[in-house]
């Protein structure tokens, strides 16, 4: 690499990053912005936001009904397990599905007003997890009604939490970059979602599966690793290394390459809308 | 010290959903928008701005005159750090804020005092400063109870009223505006003015877009004419 090389490299990381930073300065007007957004769903309605907590408590139930008895699965292990895939699954298709469209659906504040443009991806990643706040209620009522103990290890989702969010938040950033100019993307990216909550052991416990099987749909599937970090702590049991390697792998890998197409890329992003 | 300068800057849009083909190559002689013609890669562009070069220092008014698509607003938006030149280069000091669509980001379904901080965190303020200043924004929309009500509920002008008594807190070094703001009924009018008029003295410069010759002559010291994306005079 000579020395012009290395220093476009140097300054598309500054450019980048330096956007990235004024949106974490700035992070009230994402936390506005996200309240504001989850406001305007459920205005003029009596439950709010409690809404997605019934919702999904019934279509846990419901699928844990049927899963749990073809899977031939004791409720007290499987619908703990269900419930926090389940949901953690939802944090992360609608946070990658909503930032398809991050933004497209700012259009105008982004025409209008000169603001780091990370913000409006922090907005969407900051709406879902209220949303996810909302949700995960579910889960101590279900330690409640099947009378389970609650494990020590429990507190290590929290950096487990954390590591997703870190994570979440460059690939939102990305797809919202490649969204904004290819417009077919959006379509590619909830098609692919789907398939991998199949192939991720949200619904059906990774047990199940033959030794060779779990080498090829568990151990390469970053999402799984993802899932594990979060939801293994709270069922009793500490992730594995790999959990976590991967995932801080992942999160560093991640955010380095985002911030260089993010660098190169930015100053486009308002012509592209 | 404000300080604005625009060097040969250059500003083309992309058009991804026309059949690039048959524009190919092709100049399109348009009175009215940008040029039409394709970049090196072959794909269809509008040339929005063309070679602006510009230099404004404190107390400079600036009117911006021209057709419909000569490239007024896109001027504005370049200055405001929304564009940022395709060639050439810009350089800014100081605050640059924009009066040009005052309510945006407030939301029909909230009440008038969600929207004062909805509005005003999209300005920059801190919700405790906010909160300090929502009687005065009252107040001086002339809303009373109503800023309680959903806005939805607002007359067109009493939203206006609300919009401006918000947006109108910021005191800019560098102010951009599109036409002169004209809202509200007799009474609104003087007030309006007034403020408006503290708020354009206290700005070091000024950049107004318009078609109106009389506000060029009140209020500006210098005025350049774009046509077709080009300054053709000054």
């Amino acid at each position: 690499m000579n020395i012009s090389n290395q220093n476009t490299f140097i300054k598309i990381l500054k450019a980048g990053w330096r956007d990235i930073f004024a949106a974490l300065k700035g992070y009230k007007l994402a936390g506005v912005l996200g309240w504001q957004d989850i406001r305007q769903r459920y205005r003029r309605s009596s439950l709010g936001p409690f809404w997605l907590t019934i919702s999904m408590g019934v279509l846990i139930g419901a699928l844990g009904l049927v899963f749990g008895s073809l899977f031939d699965s004791p409720m007290k292990e499987f619908l703990p397990f269900l419930t926090l895939g389940f949901i953690v699954w939802g944090l992360i298709s609608t946070t990658l599905n909503e930032a398809c469209t991050g933004f497209i659906t700012a259009e105008a504040l982004i025409k209008q007003i000169s603001l780091p443009l990370f913000t409006h991806i922090l907005r969407v990643v900051w709406r879902n997890l209220i949303i996810f706040a909302h949700n995960i209620i579910i889960f101590p009522l279900i330690v409640i009604v099947f009378w389970l103990p609650l494990p020590a290890t429990a507190l290590f989702s929290i950096a487990g939490l954390i590591l997703l969010m870190i994570n979440l938040s460059w690939m939102a950033l990305l797809l919202s970059v490649f969204c904004t100019r290819y417009r077919d993307i959006p379509q590619i990216v909830s098609n692919l979602l789907q398939v991998v909550f199949y192939l991720t052991p949200i619904i059906w416990m990774p047990r199940l599966l033959p030794k060779r099987a779990s080498i090829l749909l568990l151990d390469a599937n970053p999402f799984y690793h993802l899932i594990e970090i979060v939801r293994a702590p709270l069922l009793g049991s500490l992730p594995s290394a790999l959990d976590w390697q991967v995932s801080l792998i992942l999160a560093a890998a991640g955010w380095l390459m985002t911030v260089l197409l993010y660098g190169r890329f930015r100053s486009r992003i308002a012509y592209w809308l | 010290m404000s300080h604005l300068l625009l060097d040969n800057v250059c500003v083309d849009f992309p058009i991804y959903n026309t059949t690039g083909r048959s524009l190919k190559n092709q100049l399109m002689q348009a009175a009215t928008g940008g040029r039409m013609g394709s970049n090196e890669k072959g794909r269809v562009v509008v040339r929005a701005l063309q070679n602006i070069c510009l230099e404004l220092k404190e107390g400079d008014r600036l009117g911006v005159i021209g057709h419909n698509g000569a490239g007024k607003s896109t001027l504005l938006r370049v200055i405001s750090g929304v564009y940022e030149p395709i060639e050439g280069s810009i350089h800014i000091e100081g605050k640059v804020s924009s009066m040009i669509d005052l309510s945006l980001g407030m939301d029909g379904e909230a009440t008038g005092i969600e929207n004062i901080f909805l509005r005003g965190a999209l300005l920059g303020f801190n919700r405790k400063w906010l909160s300090s200043k929502v009687g005065d924004i009252v107040d001086f929309a002339g809303l009373g109870d109503f800023i309680r009500m959903p806005l939805r509920t607002y007359s067109a002008g009493m939203q206006m009223r609300l919009a401006f008594s918000i947006s109108t807190l910021v005191q800019p070094e560098i102010l951009l505006m599109d036409e002169w703001l004209n809202i509200g009924d007799v009474d609104f009018q003087e007030k309006v003015q007034q403020r408006f008029k503290e708020i354009v003295q206290k700005s070091s410069i000024l950049v107004v877009a318009t078609h109106s010759p009389e506000l060029v002559e009140k209020v500006c010291n210098r005025t350049i004419r774009l046509e077709r994306g080009s300054v053709i005079s000054t």
